[in-house]
């Protein structure tokens, strides 16, 4: 178990950065998925659109790949998390046991 | 309650203590931290003083006690408590057991300083037998010295070659070898070798390069030459035997001399360290109670003695409300000493000016701080901290308005509020720490009303949030819609006329004209709350008038002040207020409708002009009937003001001086009357009169206009905070797959640039233009700020600033000693 490679306030910057990370990423893609519109100007869109409906579905697809992309990266920061959080941990405990 | 308006009541005291009694009774007076003593012997010499002896021993045991703490190879725990005082019994029991501790570890050092270079000079004898085989063995060349170098020991009278060894510092070695040299007219042989390995000075502990040495002469006269030159060159010689067993036969010897002084050694570092650890678990409990002592004995060297010697007089200032404890601290002290003379307090009436003192807690510290940065207030004057609890996180949160940022602020300092006790044990040096910790009441509420001011911009990460649907509609045909990428919304048809019922509409994100229109909006929000913290500012100098008693100032200054300032810049806001109230897009009247809508600015800056605009149809060029007449008539009597301002108060003055000179010379009286005000009279009183008033007219519009940092502070703010997210965060945007890890790693970049640019960089900017704001916007129109700061006699405060002083010191020595 003596894997430790990250120093205290490394695996704590870890620690905070995947937990905003996690809150923030998860909201964006709950908002992308109800298609919260304040969000459209994010959404990788063309200029010119044949038909309303495929510039809707174009802004449907937009809006589900962007919440899944969200998703997927907070759970990137689940792991970034797992791991800084074990970091800290073997750092605390270390410094207890001295 | 209401002891934070103004400072509190200050009185002068008189102690009439028994010395017996006065030790104990000063040492609660230390621990309640009440009492400000004025030193009653100033022109006394520090070494003539009563209790110099006592102050004396105090500070020598303080010495020794931060020696031992700098021998401690850990920082030693915190003191326990401990509430009561010494009696001068333990003192001296105190004081003799930190003199023997003092001397025994002295007495540790010193022999473990002499056994270390008895240990290093025989490492030294060691590697130089080591090396001299080597010399001696090794080439064919010198198989002659040897042998010659053989004869000559064994029979003294016919060889004369003989030779020196030792051990010399590295540095030295080139000088040594010509110097060697040169005595000798080239007749030496000389054989240097390095030591490896670094040896360590026993004293300093620092690393020493040396080398090993020999040189080979002949006779004795150059003998006595080497000898002398090694001597100034400090090398350390050694006698080393010239045959291979001999020379064996020592390194053996030395070997077990070596093992033997290695156990003694560690012998005596275990010694020491036992002495230590005891002595550790006490110290710090040690060092605060000489620290009182010392404290107490200082603050007795204040007092003065009476006639017959019999009893000690203090002078103290107190504050009103304590005076009760300090009284208590004076029975104790008599109760202690079981003498039958009760201490006496008695108030002495007097017209110096007391100490400002604020009684703060955890929560108004910071603010009031804040203040006291600028200047402490006047003894009594009005205390702006109270309402600087509430203007200076809104202020701030103006400039800063931004949800995300407000949460992120706020976390952070409620996390430094919540596991505040557990921060306040570690003392840390680190002055950006500190400064955070301090404040972190005042971030916590910066936090909160930025949160508020967030939700008012409907800002959060530069995003608006849609929560109760917005009060805009699409009016145009697919068919439009689809030919254009930008369509204006006229807000008579695509409006539905109910308010978005908090904050701003989340429609105008979208909107190109958003800048111009929050601009407009933001820069008239600035002015209003700039006008009304001005006023408010204003207005606080009548209570201070009323307090100080000169009512006369409140015609003479307040009321001219107020007037210039609402009917200039107040009427402004008003102008405001209406503009946004009685023009519409929906109105009948179409000199009410939108393209009518009149500059306000325009409107202001023609009524200081005193130019009339014309009429163009279906507009009016003014906002209401009679406003010409209106305007005037306020800009008249607002420049009526002026002369009330400048010369109300001296002429009154004037008057005054002469009424009262009438009166001296009708009565005649004997009695010496107080102290005429300085000489110079009316033309000084005028002088500063017009710099005030200049100060104050000209600052009325500087000021004013210095409130639109507010806008422009909350503009550059939610722009920066745009770009962020559009060229940064965006990027990371996409189908999901590769783009998902491109976006862990861009948040990651975002939320670093978001808390070191938006979060601490424009929070900081924000922050001093806050402060800036406070201080000469707002304070500049009532705080005089001429008070001095109340100093109690506390020993917290005193160990405090002690620990500060010597960290440095300990830091120095506190490297573990070998």
């Amino acid at each position: 178990m003596a894997c430790k490679f990250c120093g205290p306030k490394l695996s704590l910057c870890g620690l905070v950065l995947s937990v905003w990370g996690i809150i923030q990423l998860t909201l964006m893609g709950v908002f992308y998925y109800i298609r919260a519109v304040a969000l459209l100007e994010d959404l990788p869109l063309d200029e010119h659109h044949h038909s309303m409906d495929s510039f809707i579905t174009n802004v449907e697809t937009g809006y589900t790949q962007n919440a899944y992309n969200c998703w997927i990266a907070a759970l990137l920061y689940v792991i970034t998390l797992v791991v800084s959080g074990h970091q800290f941990w073997m750092n605390n405990r270390s410094s207890v046991s001295m | 309650m209401g002891a934070m308006f103004r400072s509190e009541e200050m009185v002068l005291c008189q102690l009439f203590v028994q010395p017996e009694a006065a030790y104990v009774s000063m040492y609660e007076l230390g621990e309640a931290g009440i009492a400000q003593f004025r030193d009653l012997n100033p022109h006394v010499n520090d070494f003539q003083r009563r209790y110099v002896s006592e102050v004396r021993r105090c500070s020598e045991m303080e010495r020794k006690l931060r020696w031992v703490a700098g021998e401690l190879p850990e920082p030693p725990p915190p003191p326990k408590p401990e509430r009561c005082s010494l009696s001068p019994r333990e003192i001296n029991i105190l004081e003799e057991r930190i003199d023997f501790i003092e001397s025994e570890i002295q007495e540790i050092t010193r022999n473990a300083r002499n056994l270390k270079s008895d240990y290093l000079a025989l490492i030294e004898l060691r590697t130089l037998i080591e090396k001299m085989q080597t010399f001696f063995q090794d080439h064919s060349a010198q198989r002659k010295i040897s042998a010659s170098v053989q004869i000559y020991n064994n029979d003294a009278v016919l060889g004369h070659l003989g030779f020196i060894s030792g051990v010399v510092t590295t540095a030295r070695v080139p000088a040594f070898e010509k110097m060697l040299w040169r005595i000798s007219h080239g007749n030496i042989f000389f054989k240097q070798a390095q030591i490896d390995e670094p040896l360590k000075d026993p004293i300093t502990g620092h690393e020493l390069q040396k080398t090993v040495f020999v040189v080979f002469f002949h006779g004795e006269q150059i003998k006595l030459r080497v000898k002398k030159v090694c001597h100034g060159f400090k090398a350390t010689l050694y006698p080393c035997p010239a045959t291979y067993k001999d020379q064996l036969d020592m390194l053996a010897g030395v070997g077990t001399r070596i093992k033997d002084l290695e156990m003694v050694l560690e012998q005596t570092e275990n010694h020491r360290r036992l002495v230590l650890t005891n002595i550790a678990r006490d110290i710090s409990t040690w060092m605060v109670a000489v620290r009182k002592e010392k404290a107490i004995y200082h603050t007795l060297n204040m007092f003065s003695m009476d006639i017959v010697k019999k009893c000690l007089i203090a002078e103290c200032w107190v504050p009103r409300k304590d005076l009760t404890a300090v009284q208590k601290a004076l029975e104790n002290g008599v109760k202690a000493s079981g003498s039958p003379i009760p201490s006496i307090l008695h108030y002495v009436p007097t017209n110096e000016i007391p100490p400002t003192f604020n009684r703060t807690n955890k929560f108004t510290r910071g603010f009031q701080n804040l203040i006291d940065s600028y200047g402490i207030a006047s003894y009594r004057e009005v205390n702006p901290a109270l309402y600087t609890i509430i203007t200076f996180p809104f202020l701030f949160a103006v400039m800063f308005g931004d949800v995300g940022h407000g949460i992120i602020m706020t976390a952070f300092a409620a996390i430094l509020v919540i596991y505040e006790k557990r921060f306040l044990k570690i003392k840390t040096d680190n002055e950006i720490w500190n400064i955070f910790f301090g404040g972190r009441y005042i971030i916590l509420l910066m936090g909160i009303f930025s949160i508020y001011t967030g939700l008012i911009y409907n800002d959060m990460f530069s995003k608006s949030l849609n929560i109760f649907g917005t009060s805009w509609r699409n009016v145009y045909e697919d068919g439009v819609l689809r030919n254009h990428t930008m369509l204006e919304l006229d807000p008579k048809t695509a409006y539905t006329q109910t308010p978005y019922p908090f904050g701003l509409d989340p429609a105008w994100q979208f909107a190109s004209n958003n800048i111009i229109f929050l601009n407009s909006f933001k820069m008239k929000l600035s002015i209003i709350f700039g006008v009304i913290h001005m006023a408010f500012g204003v207005t606080m100098s009548v209570v201070n008038f009323n307090f100080f008693r000169k009512p006369e100032m409140i015609f003479l200054q307040y009321i001219p002040q107020i007037l210039f300032l609402l009917l200039l810049f107040w009427y402004l806001c008003l102008l405001m207020f209406m503009k946004w109230i009685m023009y519409s897009a929906v109105s009948e009247d179409p000199s009410l409708g939108t393209s009518c809508a009149p500059s306000v600015l325009i409107i202001f800056i023609n009524m200081m002009l005193m130019k009339s605009s014309e009429d163009k149809p279906p507009c009016r060029a003014m906002m209401y009937a009679g406003q010409n007449e209106v305007q005037r008539t306020f800009l008249a009597i607002a420049f009526l003001c002026i002369p009330i301002m400048l010369f109300g108060k001296p002429i009154y003055k004037a008057f005054l001086a002469k009424k009262r000179k009438q009166y001296q010379q009708g009565v005649e009286t004997g009695e010496v009357t107080e102290k005429e005000g300085h000489d110079g009279g009316l033309a000084e009183e005028l002088i500063t009169q017009c710099i005030h008033t200049i100060e104050y007219v000209l600052g009325a519009v500087s000021h004013t206009a210095s409130y639109l940092r507010l806008w422009a502070l909350s503009l550059a703010h939610a722009q920066l905070s745009a770009v962020l997210w559009q060229r940064v965060l965006v990027m990371g945007m996409g189908p999901p797959g590769v783009t998902s890890i491109k976006l862990y790693i861009i948040f990651a970049v975002w939320a670093f640039f978001t808390l070191a640019i938006l979060v601490l960089m424009e929070g900081l900017s924000a922050f001093l233009h806050t402060l800036r704001l406070h201080w000469v916007e707002f304070m500049s129109k009532f705080y005089e700020g001429q008070g001095y700061a109340f100093a109690p006699f506390s020993f917290t405060d005193i160990l405090e600033n002690e620990e500060d002083d010597h960290k440095p010191v300990m830091e120095t020595n506190g490297g573990p000693p070998e």
